[in-house]
């Protein structure tokens, strides 16, 4: 088991892993997550405007996991339910520039409606992007935490690439969501 | 009607709406969780003062992050201001941003598009700091 330990620093240290969490989620600790990246941030990047680009895109991604989520964890391989929201957050330093991976557990009918919501983000280049952008905030629908939408087209302008991302199916109500956002410097 | 202050918490913005001079504003960070819930005194402040508004009023928008989960909050508020316009007032939004932050410029050019009230873009040397 201690072997383990440094294995798993040395692994995350390959990485480059400035930040990895698995666990149950709480706006404190979501707050408490930012504010390790910020200030990790400010020691690394000299850039501002890719600073407050992985700040931004560390943050939908965490409001994310922490409002789409099917409040699962993984006892023994099988799922169970919990009174708080689960998921897994690493963020990584790459060659082209810092990547936010996070997974989490959400509900099995909702993953056509988000695959084909990725899918049409991914088709758009930058100014449909902001486009798309612009009719979602216009539009006056809420969704029950006010965001109506506009997360992942926001995490998509400020990666400025692809959103890379899967689904494995769990079980008839459950899938495993993963996504990797490439934030480019 | 009195005035709405809040302070700046690392998750919600510094609010200051002062019903006597028409200024109001709004700073800092707007990233809580669930910011209806946040908003909801605002606009419902807005709504009244909407009723005997100045003949001048001007919004100072002054954020250095704001989430997907504020955005349409805050096109609520202007919402709410251009109401005010179109009851005869002059309204003004002022947008500020710092200079390197572009997305930040290109969020207050979003919303412009969007509202008809007319939006001054101000850019600053950083969020608290001076005009550049």
């Amino acid at each position: 088991m201690l072997q383990r330990i440094h294995d798993l620093y040395d692994e995350l240290e390959r990485h480059r892993v400035m930040l990895s969490f698995k666990g149950a989620l709480s706006p404190e600790l979501v707050t408490a997550l930012l504010g390790a990246v910020e200030r990790r941030m400010d020691l690394i990047e000299q850039d501002a405007r890719t600073r407050k680009r992985v700040f931004n895109v560390v943050m939908e991604c965490l409001q994310n996991l922490y409002h789409h989520n099917s409040n699962l964890t993984i006892g023994e391989g099988v799922p169970e339910a919990s009174t708080e929201p689960h998921g897994v957050v690493m963020i990584a330093q790459s060659d082209q520039g810092y990547q936010v991976l996070t997974g989490n557990f959400m509900a099995g009918a909702e993953v056509d409606r988000l695959k084909g919501h990725l899918d049409r983000i991914n088709a758009l280049p930058p100014e449909e992007l902001r486009e798309f952008y612009r009719e979602t905030l216009a539009d006056g629908t809420y969704s029950k935490n006010g965001g109506g939408g506009l997360g992942m087209i926001d995490i998509a302008r400020k990666s400025g690439g692809k959103l890379e991302y899967g689904f494995v199916p769990y079980d008839k109500d459950n899938a495993f969501f993963s996504l990797n956002v490439n934030v480019t410097t | 009607m009195s005035a709405f202050f809040l302070e700046g918490s690392p998750k919600t913005p510094h609010v200051n709406f002062d019903p006597e001079t028409g200024l109001l504003e709004l700073k800092g960070r707007s990233i809580p969780e669930n910011s209806i819930d946040f908003y909801k005194p605002l606009i419902d402040w807005l709504d009244k003062y909407g009723r005997s508004p100045q003949p001048k009023t001007a919004l100072h928008v002054q954020l250095e992050y704001f989430n997907t989960s504020s955005s349409k909050c805050i096109l609520d508020l202007f919402k709410k201001l251009e109401g005010v316009r179109a009851t005869g007032n002059e309204v003004t939004v002022l947008w500020h941003y710092e200079a390197d932050d572009e997305d930040m410029l290109e969020a207050g050019e979003d919303y412009a598009g969007i509202i008809n009230i007319p939006f001054k873009m101000i850019q600053i040397e950083e969020v608290d700091g001076r005009e550049a």
